[in-house]
């Protein structure tokens, strides 16, 4: 592998879901979930992923974590095709990567000490080689997140949303990942709190390296976080760019409206909203053309019929749209 | 139009008894929209739900103060005196619309139900289309019939306004109404919230713990943190130059668009009712806390143009 190729390498991806029907499940449909998404991932780099829900943000950090099975492409980690690791070679590689879920309150084992949480993945590794040593690296994974090492004899229902989401982050490190996707982390978090917890991921990717793909609605959030941005629609990336190219000049529509309609703070900063018609369609059955052109202030004649194709309008920022050039002055 | 003086909300169980509100104070005039602000346990929902006494006692009782809207003491009010208040007094949406709407009756039949509880004479059909289309649903007759589960969660919402509009309220609570939707049907819901406001000229409530919400939608704003109101004022002048502590670091914890470098994050977590600090319940996570204030419980105190604020080191550096 050389130097600079990328940690994570996803080329036209696809997930599709089968819609099932009647007692005997025959397949009636499909759900495209995931309709031929490409993009990478540095080492130590953050990339942002949003959308609404039901465009397919969450399926895909799923589908490269392998929680989902792929229809078709290729997710490549250090150079490697993941889907050819079964058995052994699946096992020895696991620890590459791992997931940062929404819902602190629900991804913790209530049954389970703290320490046993983390523990647990360092013994399936094995990493260190008695009890002692496993004891020892909890503690200082506890004190990395902000914890306390004593509060590996707690159980879960002991600590706040912010702090269990720090045992989440303490669990995905124990096997010292190189990538973890995280899953809305901060959505579910009071704004305090929340800060704190972005904070903490960047402190520690600054630490250690890692590279997060970081999915979330919120896009300020995003931005906050990440060196480089994408933007889902049904499906689809409708946007690709650094972070304050994608937030500061979108090109696509959606972005456009999805910029304009975060309220904000600062009446200078307060934007024209663009208040979109309807809602996302039913990725089952997605419009011809444009997906987005049924909900789009600018669509054409030409949008209804033909699918944009992802292409890059200025140095390293792409969009989806047949008018991305124009619409840059936004 | 609303007047809450001095309401003080107890929860009790067999181990301990909370303070889950502690000595709130405000008033909202005819058409005004105040927003509530504040984190998770703050009190600010819980101050909402007493408006219309919806509350189950016990565990809840109102422990003191009074709640006046549209001249009638709520927590004195008759149980057929608060019949009439719910829905033409104060009407509530929420949170989840999902979970507010009745699975196994159809949306219109639900409306119509608001309808006859509230303005019998109205209660018909084509009132029923006229709220749904009022409210933005297109097809309303079709729509009309459908289950709640057949709907997004932002037609639910609308849903829910329609049903709350039904009553013809003078006030109208909205619970972080648009918190579970994205953000392009979140701006849909508060451009709606808007409108209906103006034309029916009812005053809001609207309680959210975004202050980027505030600023488009408030007239004015109230902070709450740990069951108290630290800081009200005009919402453009709060959002401005916030002046209790609380408030700037909610601010600055906020991430914006377009915003650079690291948050500036509020150390610790939000007390918990049962373990309110000293002195001001702030000072533990404070960042200009300063010796006494440990000590002495500040007040809330009345400084200019109709602000207040619950520190007494508002104006220093």
């Amino acid at each position: 592998m050389s130097a600079d190729a990328p940690l994570l390498e996803v080329r036209e991806l696809k997930v599709y879901f089968p819609v099932k029907h009647g007692l005997l499940g025959a397949v009636r449909g499909w759900v495209k979930a995931i309709d031929g998404v490409s993009f990478e991932i540095a080492a130590g780099e953050t990339l942002g992923l949003v959308g609404e829900s039901g465009c397919g943000k969450t399926t895909l950090g799923r589908a490269i974590a392998r929680l989902v099975k792929i229809a078709s492409g290729s997710v490549r980690l250090d150079g490697e095709d993941m889907a050819e690791w079964t058995g052994a070679q699946l096992r020895a590689r696991r620890r590459k990567w791992q997931m940062i879920f929404q819902d602190p309150y629900n991804s913790l084992d209530p049954l389970m000490t703290v320490g046993d949480i983390i523990g647990e993945a360092l013994e399936i590794h094995r990493l260190g080689s008695n009890a002692k040593e496993r004891q020892a690296r909890i503690k200082e994974l506890l004190e990395s997140v902000g914890l306390d090492g004593a509060h590996a004899r707690s159980y879960p229902h002991e600590f706040s949303g912010g702090q269990r989401q720090r045992i989440g982050i303490a669990r995905a490190l124990a096997v010292d990942p190189k990538l973890i996707i995280c899953d809305e982390p901060v959505s579910a978090l009071d704004v305090s709190v929340q800060a704190q917890i972005i904070n903490l991921l960047q402190d520690l990717q600054q630490q250690r390296g890692v590279a997060y793909l970081f999915v979330a609605h919120d896009l300020a959030v995003v931005e906050r976080i990440s060196r480089r941005v994408i933007v889902m629609y049904l499906g689809k990336v409708v946007e690709l760019g650094p972070a304050n190219a994608v937030v500061q000049t979108p090109r696509h529509p959606y972005t456009q409206a999805l910029v304009s309609a975060v309220p904000e703070i600062d009446e200078q900063t307060q934007r024209a909203r663009i208040i979109l018609s309807g809602e996302m369609p039913s990725p089952m059955d997605p419009p011809a053309g444009c997906p987005f052109h049924p909900r789009c202030p600018m669509a054409e004649g030409r949008c209804k019929e033909e699918i944009p194709l992802l292409r890059e309008i200025t140095s390293r920022h792409w969009a989806a749209c047949h008018f991305a050039d124009r619409n840059a002055s936004k | 139009m609303l007047e809450i003086r001095n309401l003080q909300l107890e929860f009790h169980s067999d181990q301990q008894t909370v303070r889950a509100v502690d000595g709130v104070s405000f008033a909202i005039a005819p058409g005004e929209t105040l927003g509530l602000v504040g984190e998770s346990g703050s009190g600010k929902s819980v101050t909402a739900l007493s408006i219309g006494r919806l509350l189950r006692t016990p565990p809840a009782f109102h422990a003191g103060g009074e709640i006046f809207l549209d001249g009638r003491d709520v927590l004195k009010a008759s149980k057929r005196e608060l019949r009439q208040l719910r829905g033409r007094g104060v009407s509530y949406i929420f949170q989840e619309p999902g979970a507010s709407l009745n699975p196994v009756f159809r949306v219109g039949a639900q409306i119509k139900e608001s309808l006859k509880l509230h303005r019998p004479q109205a209660a018909t059909d084509e009132e029923v289309v006229r709220l749904l289309k009022w409210v933005g649903i297109s097809a309303p007759e079709a729509r009309a019939k459908s289950y709640p589960h057949e709907m997004s969660g932002g037609m639910q919402q609308r849903v829910m306004i329609a049903m709350a509009l039904a009553a013809e309220p003078k006030l109208l609570v909205a619970d972080e109404p648009t918190t579970a939707l994205d953000v392009t049907i979140q701006a849909q819901i508060l451009a709606l919230l808007k409108d209906v406001q103006q034309r029916l000229g009812m005053s809001l409530l609207l309680i959210t713990h975004n202050l980027g919400i505030v600023g488009q939608m408030a007239d004015r704003v109230a902070v709450m943190y740990a069951g108290q109101i630290v800081e009200t004022a005009p919402a453009r002048e709060l959002l401005r130059r916030p002046l209790h502590p609380y408030t700037r670091a909610l601010m600055n914890a906020a991430p914006r668009l377009g915003g650079t470098g690291r948050l500036a994050n509020i150390p610790g977590n939000v007390p918990r009712p049962g373990a309110m600090p000293s002195g001001c319940r702030f000072h533990p996570r404070c960042a200009m806390a300063r010796p006494d204030c440990s000590v002495n419980a500040p007040e809330l105190v009345a400084i200019e143009n109709g602000r207040q604020v619950r520190c007494p080191y508002w104006n220093s550096p």
